[in-house]
């Protein structure tokens, strides 16, 4: 591998460590919270994209209603993340609502969240694909892309914009987490959810808002994906989300660096592989360090384990 | 020749050192107690010895063999029992199965006989059940044979969690606060019960207790522990009035007037 | 003879289905089906080990089923075929397959024990949901691993299997593979039913109910979860041999988590740690799926769904973790307990 493509790779381990970053948030806070691994997040990434394209492809006007005035292109690109955000908030805290909550409600066993959370998933895919079919979407290009040449190293605007929004994201939630009120009640019902509701902290609330942050930030993370890589099917959020949860765990699941060190990490290993092996191995490789993690260090790089009382 | 020995433990949780230099040599027919504040370490040193902690110094003994590179299933089957401050029962088994379970060490048959349903196989579970019976009867549990522990009141659950302790014939008993959340009557007949199986069953008994009552009653000696470190060891009565030990317990002023006394 | 009593009417219970499939009294379709059943109830019984007994959540059942459809699939047909992967290097002759097809069946099990392993050994320091994963990425990468290796089909798949049932079937023509999943899954339900009768499995009810304790009271652990887990995997791996031959063809794709889904289904929908439930629930819901089939895609929604209806409102499936015996106690007289 000469010096060029070396850095070619490195640009590209970059965007696709963004999503990971992005996507593996979403685990990482509401496992942070509820101690519990949302399985149909990467399902909600898949509904993001597909919001994403409803609603720009109802901004363009292809459909029957029109809007009466026209927008640039550039507007509807950040309507079409606000309003997908809005939309994906409202999806992730549904299924909090329905599923989650009346198991949480009746103290049912964290496996039975975990079963429930793997089944609405399938739910999502496969309502998908029974609902809008087997055909995939395209995407509609919103934002021009621009080709930058450095050095013989391509990147393009859109590649930029990924990785500035994941870094926007990283330092937004550290923030909030550490500053912020409703960040520390999100961390003190993780150590103790039996006693922060006598605290006078309204427990449901912190819920909610946890999955309104970790569902929009998927959807960031679908809509620049698919303006990205402009195809969409139903079981894009599937293997994706898979890859995330990966790095979720890899950095150390709970701790919202952990999800961005891993996002990253992830990317990069998968782009070298796939720049040495052929391609078909990379999904290999990512599950192997899975289990080689979990079988060592279950608490990832930056987890730290909680101690077993006898 | 010593049963127990604990040599120099010192046992670290991360940077929290939670056992500072601990010896201790527990003689055969011994019953010592083991008491100091909350948070001194003492379950600590129980789990260290059960071989579920690995100490981070130090070297331990059983029957002058060093245990602590034992895994704790093979420290038991050497004859090292213990129940748990919080009792610790397979609630979804009968009392029963629960004793029949805990003699695992020494089924004496691989799952393959267990599959073929072979002559061992029917012969070693015969054996199994067989004692796991003489223990309930000797403490008189027989009745409580297919009850399901959860079901029982909490001083019997007490009694047979200390039954299943003893299916697995030890030498060296280790009693983890016993008298939890008992009311009097409960301690008295506790107390009763183990004098009686130290005698009926040769033991070794060395006990974490709070109850003062408990204590005095039963221990021949006493250690006394405080953050992470013994402070005082001798009888009872020793220990009573030992001024580091009541500044361990009631704090320093206390102390100063108790000396004063 | 009260002993055997339940061994003797499973026997004429089989001797019935094998006499109606014989004669051809009911269509190919139907005779599909009840393969189908039978295997299912090799496939939920096995989880039922890991996921009732043991309380962990292996969801990546369909890996080692996986494992053990390729080992089987490839072993019958290099041995009694001339397929296009081995040529005639392997090939013995299709009159041994009679005898030698449960061999290469008891061979796909232990393949897929040690697959198995792998879930296995993580076992002893982690649990819970990040087993759960665990199982995940060991279906995943059997999965992918097989579509990376060309010879065997990759993605493709492979197909042929028909062939080793006619060569079967050309030695002494009766319905042989309806007799194997019969044989085979009437001793899994017994071989499980030994292990987690007898004391010694009984260690993995204890460690579900409390690790720690029964590690402390010793239990053997570590050996404990090896055997079941292994248990588990190998049944589910002779399952997945039958499986391959009944189907005819297989490839990567069949053994994905959705799969696995319908086997996690059929153990919650019969009752965590109840092996009666895992049968009548597989009977069930093998019939039940072939109803859904006019479904098609919507079939995939609505299972789920079943599921998390299931979670909320009987979470402890259709028998809880009791038997038919203890529903029916006029069952006893079948299954003698024993009384020491």
């Amino acid at each position: 591998m000469d010096i060029q493509s070396f850095f070619q790779n490195v640009i590209n381990a970059f965007q696709w460590g963004s999503f990971y970053a992005l996507i593996a948030l979403g685990y990482t806070l509401v496992y942070g919270v509820l101690l519990l691994i949302n399985f149909a997040h990467g399902d909600i990434f898949m509904v993001g994209a597909y919001i994403g394209f409803f609603v720009a492809t109802f901004l363009l006007g292809t459909y029957a209603i029109h809007l009466p005035f026209h927008m640039p292109h550039l507007v509807i690109f950040v309507a079409t993340l606000v309003i997908t955000m809005i939309l994906t908030a409202g999806v992730g805290v549904t299924l909090e609502r329905v599923a989650y909550r009346p198991l949480r409600r009746k103290g049912a066993g964290r496996l039975y969240i975990v079963i429930t959370a793997l089944m609405a998933g399938l739910i999502l895919e496969n309502g998908n694909l029974a609902l809008l079919g087997a055909s995939r979407k395209a995407f509609p290009e919103l934002i021009h892309d621009t080709v930058y040449k450095v050095a013989g190293v391509t990147f393009t605007n859109n590649w930029i914009l990924v990785v500035l929004a994941t870094l926007a994201v990283f330092l937004f939630l550290e923030t909030i987490v550490r500053k912020t009120k409703i960040g520390m009640a999100m961390r003190a019902i993780s150590f103790d959810r039996m006693a922060v509701p006598l605290m006078g902290i309204p427990i449901d609330t912190v819920i909610v808002f946890t999955f309104i942050l970790g569902s929009s930030m998927a959807a960031l993370a679908g809509v620049l994906f698919a303006s990205a890589y402009p195809v969409l099917e139903p079981y894009m959020g599937a293997m994706i989300g898979w890859k995330a949860f990966i790095a979720a765990v890899v950095g150390g699941i709970g701790e919202i660096r952990g999800a961005f060190v891993g996002g990253f990490l992830l990317g990069f290993i998968e782009i070298f592989v796939a720049a040495v092996f052929p391609s078909t191995f990379r999904d290999l490789i990512s599950f192997g360090i899975l289990l080689v993690f979990l079988s060592f260090k279950p608490t990832g790089i930056f987890g730290v384990a909680r101690a077993q009382k006898i | 020749m010593p049963l127990l020995e604990l040599k120099q433990i010192n046992h670290f949780f991360g940077g929290l050192q939670a056992v500072h230099n601990f010896n201790l040599t527990i003689e055969p027919g011994e019953l010592i107690g083991l008491i100091g504040p909350n948070g001194a370490g003492k379950t600590t040193i129980f789990n260290l010895v059960s071989g579920f902690y690995k100490p981070t110094q130090g070297d331990i003994l059983f029957h002058e063999k060093s245990i602590i590179h034992l895994k704790p299933h093979q420290v038991t089957s050497l004859g090292l029992a213990r129940t748990f401050q919080n009792i610790r029962m397979w609630n979804s088994m009968t009392v029963l199965e629960n004793l029949c379970i805990s003699q695992h060490y020494r089924m004496g048959y691989s799952f393959m006989d267990a599959i073929f349903s072979t002559k061992t196989y029917h012969e070693h579970e015969k054996a199994v059940v067989k004692r796991a019976m003489e223990i309930l009867e000797s403490l008189e549990l027989s009745e409580a044979a297919g009850e399901y522990p959860k079901n029982l009141p909490y001083g019997l659950q007490r009694r047979v969690e200390i039954g299943r302790a003893l299916t697995i014939k030890p030498s060296l008993l280790l009693l983890d606060e016993p008298a939890a959340g008992m009311n009097p009557s409960d301690i008295d007949r506790l107390i009763e019960l183990i004098q009686w199986i130290r005698e009926q069953f040769h033991l070794t008994i060395w006990l974490i207790e709070h109850q003062m009552k408990v204590v005095m009653s039963l221990c021949e000696r006493l250690c006394v522990l405080d953050f992470g470190q013994i402070i005082a060891e001798g009888s009872p009565s020793d220990i009573k009035n030992n001024p580091r030990v009541i500044k361990a317990y009631l704090g320093d002023e206390e102390a100063d007037d108790d000396a004063e006394n | 003879m009260r002993h055997y009593l339940s061994l003797i009417v499973y026997l004429a219970i089989c001797l019935l289905i094998i006499v109606i499939f014989q004669q051809n009294w009911l269509n190919a379709y139907i005779q599909i089906v009840m393969m189908f059943i039978g295997i299912n109830i090799m496939l939920s019984s096995s989880l039922n080990l890991i996921n009732g007994y043991m309380g962990e959540f292996s969801c990546g059942h369909a890996g080692f089923m996986a494992v053990g459809a390729y080992t089987a699939s490839l072993l019958n047909m290099g041995l009694f075929t001339t397929s296009s992967i081995f040529g005639r290097s392997l090939f013995i002759g299709p009159q041994y397959s009679v005898f030698l097809f449960p061999v290469t069946l008891i061979i796909a099990g232990f393949c897929a024990a040690l697959v198995g392993l792998l879930v296995a050994v993580p076992s002893f320091r982690t649990r819970g949901d990040y087993l759960a994963i665990i199982t995940l990425a060991v279906n995943y990468i059997v999965k992918s691993s097989i579509e990376n290796i060309q010879e065997i089909g990759g993605a493709r798949g492979f197909m042929g299997m028909r062939q080793v049932v006619n060569a079967m079937n050309n030695v002494i023509n009766i319905p042989w593979l309806m007799i194997w999943i019969l044989a085979f899954a009437g001793t899994s339900i017994i071989a499980l039913k030994r292990f987690v009768g007898s004391t010694y499995g009984k260690g993995v009810i204890a460690i579900r109910d409390d690790e720690i304790a029964a590690e402390i009271m010793s239990v053997n652990t570590q050996r404990v979860k090896l055997i079941a887990f292994m248990l588990s995997s190998g049944i589910a791996g002779i399952a997945g041999g039958l499986f391959a031959h009944v189907i005819g063809y297989i490839n990567p794709g069949t053994f994905t988590i959705m799969k696995s889904t319908e086997i996690m289904v059929m153990v919650y929908l019969g009752g965590m740690g109840s092996l009666s439930g895992s049968v009548l629930s597989a009977v069930l819901f093998t019939v039940m799926l072939e109803f859904l089939r006019p479904l098609q895609l919507f079939k995939w929604v609505l299972i789920p769904l079943l599921l998390i209806i299931l979670m909320l409102f009987r979470p402890e499936g259709l028998m809880g973790n009791r038997e038919l015996s203890d529903v029916f106690p006029g069952l006893r007289r079948f299954f003698p307990s024993k009384e020491y």
